[in-house]
């Protein structure tokens, strides 16, 4: 295999098309419509479902439906749409079909802009839509992880019959790098080629399947609940991601996700090159979360900072994890802008001056 | 006229009586004595005189399709149909 | 039309009606009189005529007939408010040979899902849809619909529906007819025998039409919500014939060349 030029945009949606995705819905929006405009082409080409729904809100329930149907399904947006997609993703979980989605976070709240943010960690790993559940949520920090993740996406949905996002955020999706596809798959639903026992297919030889999510009775809405959080449980033992960087004697710890992981790595690089003995923890799943590893890296640095792109949402991920084992500062940019190696570079030194102060 | 009947599944009845209202015969009736696992009065069958003769009106109206309506041949037997109502 | 024999009592005697076998063998919990009943009853009809039990998904609304997946002997999904169109929309585009039908209350099809089933009819997506209005909210306790008539007393519109606040109620199957992705649109009512007669020929025509490959259908069914409403099961029938139907003409708004051989045949 060689390595091609790619757009995070396309390359992720390429890599949801070798992974054997069915089908997509989707609606335009900036900056991740690229994908959307991918497989408008690329789909077709293939014989596969492509539709552009005319909103986020019919286009989650689209995916809802052929993932109910037992299909390889997936959608794309960004964060005011997503938004919008909130009760369809509650449904999902709740109804415990997979599906993944592609988030590519622009700044916010409101309308904001086009520009890469973060500022959706809050909403796709805390919740974002009612009740009690959990999306896996992988962040990408280059195109080739993009890639990766989302071949990846389709067979831990299936296996855990939940949705999985792929967050990544407007740098990802606009960005072009060396990149290298993996092979094709066949669109074939997964499942080595058999449809799900539990999908809509049509009752044929069998009792007819129900997808649901009511409970009415407390109790078994209860229980039901306790199932769900027991499959949490399974995922965080068996997914946790990350990626580190120069920790093996680090003092001091710097953990980014995303686009700002890869900045603060190169700050890092930089904060070496001055004597400083700065190591970098990068969570790839935001949840699960990688907490056990940052507990342990806790207890051997003496300071550590949290980067990110946004007023400081995994950051209380960290404090949970480090747990007073060392103090944790924040370094953020919000609104759309990008931190700069050297703003962290800044921020690593002022860490290591206060805490020797 | 043709003889017919109905077998009500009393248990599944909610006693709404839109069939009472349908019936042109006037041979089913809200049986007040009775009540049902459910809690309704059902309806019953009552048809002293063979009065019935298997319209299937009231089952077309039944909203909970506890109604089995039943007709007498008059020709001789058919190889394995039933009639339907459309 | 031949279907399996039933056994019967005696020898000399047909079965003239019976429950039929693609609704399950279980008690609804719809209300005394309530004729979600009877459109269950016909779509499920429909279902054993046509044959295509085995391969029918349904797809329920949120309302009163949330639980409709329960009465079916289909594969069923229950989707988010309003979204059954969308749902059965991902459904159909994965598995275009199965026969998918929404059901859905006016609640949910004409106010909160009121982009979901234009733009699936606009589509044409070869989808059927069940439309029961009852002019009000049944399930949250009879609140006002889109379909609430001019003047109807619920209980968020105490002192009657003004329409100068409000507006007018919608007519679902003139605007969706309007749409040239509709293949057949048509309005009946549950009200009397003959009309449910009537209504089940337009269900069947309207699945005919998916079968065909003739784009969206649609039956919309004037129904009644006796518990709601205030009045007997009766007197609600008699409601429909004398306030609905005035508002809500019965008829075949939309069919589109080709539907009418279908159920000659």
């Amino acid at each position: 295999m060689t390595k091609e030029l790619l757009k995070g945009n396309e390359a992720i949606a390429e890599a949801a098309v070798r992974a054997g995705v069915e089908a997509y819905f989707g609606y335009p929006i900036t900056p991740q419509t690229e994908l959307l405009e991918y497989m408008a082409r690329r789909m077709p080409e293939l014989k596969r479902a492509f539709l552009q729904a005319e909103s986020e809100v019919a286009a989650i329930n689209m995916v809802y439906g052929a993932a109910a149907a037992g299909a390889r399904v997936m959608t794309s947006s960004s964060s005011p749409g997503v938004s919008l997609m909130m009760e369809g993703i509650s449904y999902i979980v709740a109804s415990e079909v997979p599906c993944v989605l592609v988030d590519v976070m622009r700044g916010g709240p409101g309308l904001g802009n086009i520009a890469p943010s973060q500022a959706d960690y809050f909403q796709i790993v805390k919740g974002g839509g009612h009740g009690d559940y959990r999306l896996i949520v992988l962040a990408p920090a280059t195109v080739q992880e993009a890639i990766d993740l989302t071949y990846q996406s389709f067979d831990i949905a299936e296996r855990y019959r939940t949705m999985v996002v792929i967050l990544a955020d407007g740098n990802i999706g606009q960005m072009m790098e060396p990149a290298e596809l993996p092979p094709m798959h066949a669109a074939n639903g997964g499942h080595n080629g058999q449809r799900a026992s539990w999908a809509l297919t049509g009752a044929k030889g069998r009792p007819h399947n129900v997808i649901t999510s009511i409970y009415l009775v407390p109790e078994v809405e209860e229980q039901f609940n306790q199932k769900l959080q027991a499959k949490f449980r399974k995922i965080a033992e068996n997914e946790i991601r990350y990626a580190e960087y120069a920790t093996e004697d680090a003092e001091w710890l710097v953990v980014g996700f995303g686009t700002s992981g890869r900045v603060a790595q190169t700050a890092v690089k930089q904060a070496r090159a001055k004597g400083i003995k700065a190591g970098l923890l990068r969570p790839i799943s935001l949840w699960p979360y990688p907490e056990k590893r940052l507990a342990e890296l806790a207890n051997n640095v003496r300071g550590i900072l949290v980067v990110e792109m946004n007023a400081g949402q995994m950051l209380e991920d960290v404090r949970l994890a480090v747990s007073g084992r060392a103090p944790v500062k924040f370094y953020g940019r919000m609104g759309g802008t990008v931190p700069l190696p050297d703003e962290v570079l800044d921020e690593i030194i002022r860490l290591t001056k206060e805490s020797n102060s | 006229m043709p003889k017919g009947r109905v077998v009500i599944n009393e248990e599944a009845c909610k006693g709404c009586a839109l069939c009472v209202s349908a019936c042109k015969q006037d041979v089913l009736a809200l049986a007040e004595s009775q009540i049902n696992a459910r809690g309704y009065h059902p309806i019953e069958y009552v048809d002293p005189r063979e009065r019935c003769t298997g319209c299937g009106l009231c089952a077309v109206i039944c909203p909970d399709a506890v109604i089995t309506v039943y007709r007498q041949r008059r020709t001789p037997a058919r190889a394995n149909t039933v009639v339907t109502l459309s | 039309m031949t279907t399996p024999i039933i056994p019967v009592m005696e020898q000399l005697e047909d079965i003239v009606y019976s429950r039929p076998a693609a609704l399950a063998e279980c008690s609804t919990h719809y209300c005394p009189g309530c004729t979600h009943g009877v459109a269950h009853r016909l779509v499920a009809e429909v279902i054993d005529e046509l044959g295509i039990a085995e391969r029918t998904i349904g797809v329920a609304p949120v309302g009163c007939a949330v639980f409709a997946y329960n009465y079916f002997k289909v594969d069923f999904a229950e989707a988010a408010h309003g979204r059954a169109p969308a749902m059965a929309t991902g459904i159909k585009r994965v598995h275009p040979d199965n026969v998918v039908f929404t059901y859905q209350g006016d609640g949910d099809l004409a106010s909160i899902g009121m982009a979901e089933i234009t733009h699936t009819a606009a589509r044409g997506e070869n989808i059927t849809v069940i439309f029961i209005n009852n002019a009000i909210y049944g399930m949250t306790g009879g609140q006002m619909a889109p379909t609430t008539l001019p003047g109807q007393r619920t209980s968020s519109s105490p002192l009657g529906r003004d329409v100068e606040v409000m507006g007018m109620p919608l007519k679902m199957a003139e605007m969706l007819a309007g749409l040239p992705g509709a293949a057949y649109v048509a309005r009946r009512s549950l009200h009397s025998a003959k009309e449910i007669n009537r209504a089940k020929k337009a269900i069947r025509t309207a699945f005919e039409a998916q079968l065909a490959g003739m784009g969206f259908s649609m039956v919309e069914l004037l129904s009644s919500c006796p518990t709601n409403w205030g009045l007997s099961a009766f007197d609600s029938l008699k409601w429909i014939e004398e306030h609905m139907i005035p508002y809500y003409p019965l008829g075949d708004y939309k069919v589109a060349e080709g539907i009418e051989a279908l159920s000659k045949n």
